[in-house]
């Protein structure tokens, strides 16, 4: 196929070329960055939190009475024994917060007493000794919390733990080069010293903010019921028996006390109803940049066949005139299907450029990662196709046009 | 004439049904893209208290020192102490502090549960300051605030669960166990962000539901709802009492300032406060002070979501794309005609009038891009909710605006992207165009 008279046809339709090929370019650029962004939230999205989701709910009960921090301590403890008695239920336990909640109390980590900034920040749970066990994470060196280091204290008194157990993640920021079991950390505002006495596999933190990626998986298990205005409930319930203790669970706790309130709406959360909430932006984010993304794609196609279509019609006398002298149906097939590559690597050409610098933009705005290369030539491939694909219908018209139209006027 | 054309637009329309269906769904689908996400970025980015934005200022003042702050900024609240003691000091029009609450309720009966309602603890002037409408009574008095009083205001929305909607000031609400006496009940008002407690990070949260004297909930000790922090090396003691006159931060606090020379003189007695404060010994470092207006704090405080505006910004770009098309498309369409134009203009017509019919049948074009976008937009509004979080998602909504401008974007954008392809029409040479035929 001979480029050059091709280059020549395109310099008498400029303004539809150039149209086409910025088409091209503005729709790489867009869908680039789109597919970038759907790759990243869905990454976010599909991070494992390190617990046993599919059987884990928690309970959210406020106190009526906040007054008296050791009636609500008695009344945690006999909760968890009515709701460890359940049937259905097989382990549960107290917490101020949990994986994925988006709030919570994090807590500046620090190896000197008297360091000036942090080494790291980390979760706080509170936890006791089935909390392991209710979540589904494993040790992966240390021992557990025995019942008797359970301690309990209200949010404003300081914090005395002597023991923690740390997230394998933290560990490793911690030290990076050796083992952190046994040795001291500072996770009290720099009051006492805490001995790790357990690591833990995998464990997310509450922390979903992008400003918290650095410590998404930096967890600190404190071993103490908070004896706050409110407590969570972490209830792990049998095998295939999530929905019966997600029921008898609250019935369960009004049994034990009416004096507190489990809100209706979102008071007894699944976890799979906690992730979904967590990961709400993200999604949406995700569906929106896929929706715009084909859109695009289809309006971009549609207009290479509308302007194509109008070329084919343009030029049906000379096509009639090639095909008089000789040119057969594929050389015109070929003949369109090449100025529309020839449009499109122009197209893609700018449009590459155009997608990286409107990436190198949203870095600076707003805290994303670098557009890897792949997407760009991937966009690139998919445009080219595209415009193949879009081209075909108008160039086979037009190769079904007949010699006999070079003898007709118009 | 116009109606002429608008008629020639229309025929034309009919005469290439594919190239104008493709050409209006590429407008209708832009500009739907583009208004749906207008829509939420316009809820989410507007100026919550339009009137008086550039009077009312929230105060930080820098208690960690340059060793603990972050990067020089103060903390983004104040102490318990620093916001009582600038309250108390009463050196701008108005002021006033609060901390975010969320006591449970106790309704009247025997078969009601109680249940959790949020708002904040705060003084007299938060209600003239940020100008709450009230429904029945009003405001309690600034004696109430040091009294002590068991007072309480409570929503429009709390009133109508509680008592039915009637008027019920002077009646009792019984929170965390302490019976407070309703003296006012307010308008439905929830200013969108919630700029004044941006702390909580309650920016998008639902309404609040009733409002309590900051005074007194410290003494019956109801704690912050919202954030409370120490920072990394503070000691913060045992205890609630070493708590509230620790230093770590739980309180915004805002003044209202008539003007620039207030405003001024209030950063100058801040700067002399902190100033105080150094030589006292409690502070080891020169003053370090902010005096920000709404729109700084809000800025500041980046509240409109990223996601908000990076879908903005992809719909725009989205829309650019849809009108190169359309540029692409009307060219196609126009020139087809060049035989109609050569005619049109060997009788006689100047090119004005070639300009003129063009126009108003690619304006006819975009009217009908509009209709089908303002469909899509509604469609999409109501897909908001499957995008965006719930909190943020019921902010964005269809509302005359809205419409007027999705069609007018429609008509204008279309007219603009037809500039083009009509210069290219008018250029015909009649000449040319009669003897080729």
């Amino acid at each position: 196929m001979q480029i050059k008279p091709i280059l020549t046809a395109m310099r008498h339709h400029k303004a539809g070329t150039v149209l086409i090929a910025l088409q091209i370019a503005l729709t790489l650029a867009i869908v680039c960055n789109a597919l970038f962004i759907i790759q990243q939230r869905t990454a976010r999205m599909s991070r494992p939190s390190g617990v046993d989701e599919a059987n884990l709910f928690v309970i959210r009960s406020d106190w009526t009475d906040k007054s008296d921090a050791q009636r609500i301590d008695a009344q945690m403890q006999a909760d968890l024994i009515a709701l460890r008695q359940l049937g259905s239920v097989q382990d549960a336990a107290p917490t101020n917060s949990f994986p994925l909640r988006g709030s919570g109390w994090d807590n500046f980590i620090k190896l000197q007493p008297d360091q000036v900034k942090m080494t790291t920040d980390a979760a706080m749970f509170f936890s006791d000794d089935h909390t392991l066990a209710t979540l589904g994470t494993h040790l992966i060196a240390g021992r557990n919390f025995t019942a008797s280091e359970i301690g309990a204290q209200r949010p404003r008194d300081a914090m005395h733990a002597a023991q923690v157990i740390i997230s394998k993640d933290l560990a490793r920021r911690l030290y990076p080069d050796g083992s952190v079991l046994g040795k001291t950390i500072y996770v009290s505002m720099g009051r006492g010293p805490a001995t790790v006495i357990g690591i833990t596999d995998t464990l997310q933190a509450h922390m979903i903010s992008s400003w918290a990626n650095a410590y998404a998986y930096n967890a600190v298990l404190v071993p103490a019921r908070l004896l706050n205005d409110y407590t969570y409930y972490l209830v792990r319930a049998r095998p295939g028996q999530l929905d019966a203790a997600m029921r008898d669970a609250p019935k369960a706790l009004y049994a034990q006390s009416r004096m507190r309130i489990i809100d209706r709406k979102d008071g007894v959360m699944s976890f799979a109803q906690v992730r979904q909430r967590a990961y709400e932006r993200d999604l949406g984010m995700a569906i929106l940049m896929g929706i715009i993304s084909v859109v695009l794609l289809a309006i971009t196609a549609a207009g290479i066949v509308g302007l194509t279509s109008f070329w084919v019609g343009q030029r049906r006398k000379q096509i009639g005139v090639r095909r008089a002298l000789g040119a057969t149906r594929g050389d015109i097939l070929h003949y369109f299907l090449t100025e529309n590559l020839l449009i499109g690597f122009g197209g893609v050409l700018v449009g590459a450029v155009l997608a990286i610098g409107i990436n190198l933009w949203m870095v600076t705005q707003f805290e994303m990662a670098r557009l890897s290369l792949v997407y760009v030539v991937s966009g690139v491939v998919v445009l080219l196709l595209l415009g193949q694909g879009a081209v075909l219908g108008p160039a086979l018209r037009a190769s079904r046009v007949s010699p006999v139209e070079a003898t007709r006027s118009v | 004439m116009f109606a002429y054309y608008f008629q020639l637009g229309l025929r034309s329309l009919r005469r290439h049904p594919a190239l104008t269906a493709l050409m209006v769904m590429a407008i209708g689908f832009g500009v739907a893209a583009s208004m749906i996400t207008w829509s939420v970025f316009r809820a989410v980015s507007g100026d919550p208290i339009p009137g008086k934005s550039s009077q009312l200022y929230t105060v930080l003042v820098d208690n960690r020192g340059p060793q603990y702050n972050d990067g020089g900024e103060p903390p983004e609240a104040l102490t318990y102490t620093d916001a009582t003691a600038l309250v108390a000091a009463h050196k701008a029009t108005r002021q006033t502090l609060l901390y975010y609450v969320a006591p449970s309720v106790l309704p009247e009966g025997d078969q009601s549960l109680p249940f959790i309602a949020h708002g904040y603890a705060t003084n007299a002037d938060f209600f003239s300051m940020f100008e709450v409408p009230f429904e029945y009574g009003g405001a309690w008095h600034a004696s109430d605030d040091e009294g002590r009083a068991a007072v309480a205001v409570i929503s429009h929305e709390l009133n109508q669960q509680l008592f039915g909607g009637a008027d019920s000031v002077g009646r009792g609400i019984t929170m965390d166990r302490h019976t407070y006496r309703i003296v006012g009940v307010t308008a439905h008002w929830d200013p969108q962000p919630r700029f004044y407690d941006l702390f909580s990070g309650n920016g998008f949260g639902d309404p609040v539901q009733l409002y309590l004297p900051f005074s007194r909930a410290v003494d019956v000790q109801m704690d912050t709802a919202g954030r409370n922090n120490c920072g990394s090396n503070v000691d913060f003691g045992a205890g609630r009492d070493a708590w509230l006159h620790g230093e770590c931060v739980w309180v915004p606090v805002w003044v209202e300032l008539a003007d620039q020379a207030a405003a001024k003189d209030y950063r100058e007695f801040l700067t002399n406060y902190a100033a105080e404060q150094q030589r006292a010994g409690r502070f080891h470092w020169a003053p370090n002070v902010r005096l920000r207006d709404v729109n700084d704090w809000l800025d500041y405080k980046h509240v409109v979501p990223p996601e908000s505006r990076i879908s903005l910004l992809v719909a725009l770009g989205f829309f650019v794309i849809c009108l190169v098309n359309t540029i692409g498309l009307l060219l196609a369409k126009f020139m087809r005609r060049a035989a109609e134009i050569g005619v049109r203009r060997a009788l006689g017509a100047p090119r004005r009038e070639i300009y003129h019919q063009f126009l108003v049948e690619a304006g006819t074009v975009g009217l009908a891009g509009g209709v089908l976008g303002l469909l899509l937009t509604a469609l999409g509004m109501l897909g908001v909710g499957l995008l965006f979080e719930p909190e943020i998602a019921r902010l964005a909504h269809l509302d005359f605006s809205l419409v007027a401008m999705t069609l007018l974007v429609a008509i204008v954008a279309t007219v603009l992207a037809a500039f083009y392809p009509t210069w290219r029409a008018a250029r015909v040479q009649p000449a040319w165009q009669l003897k080729s035929n």
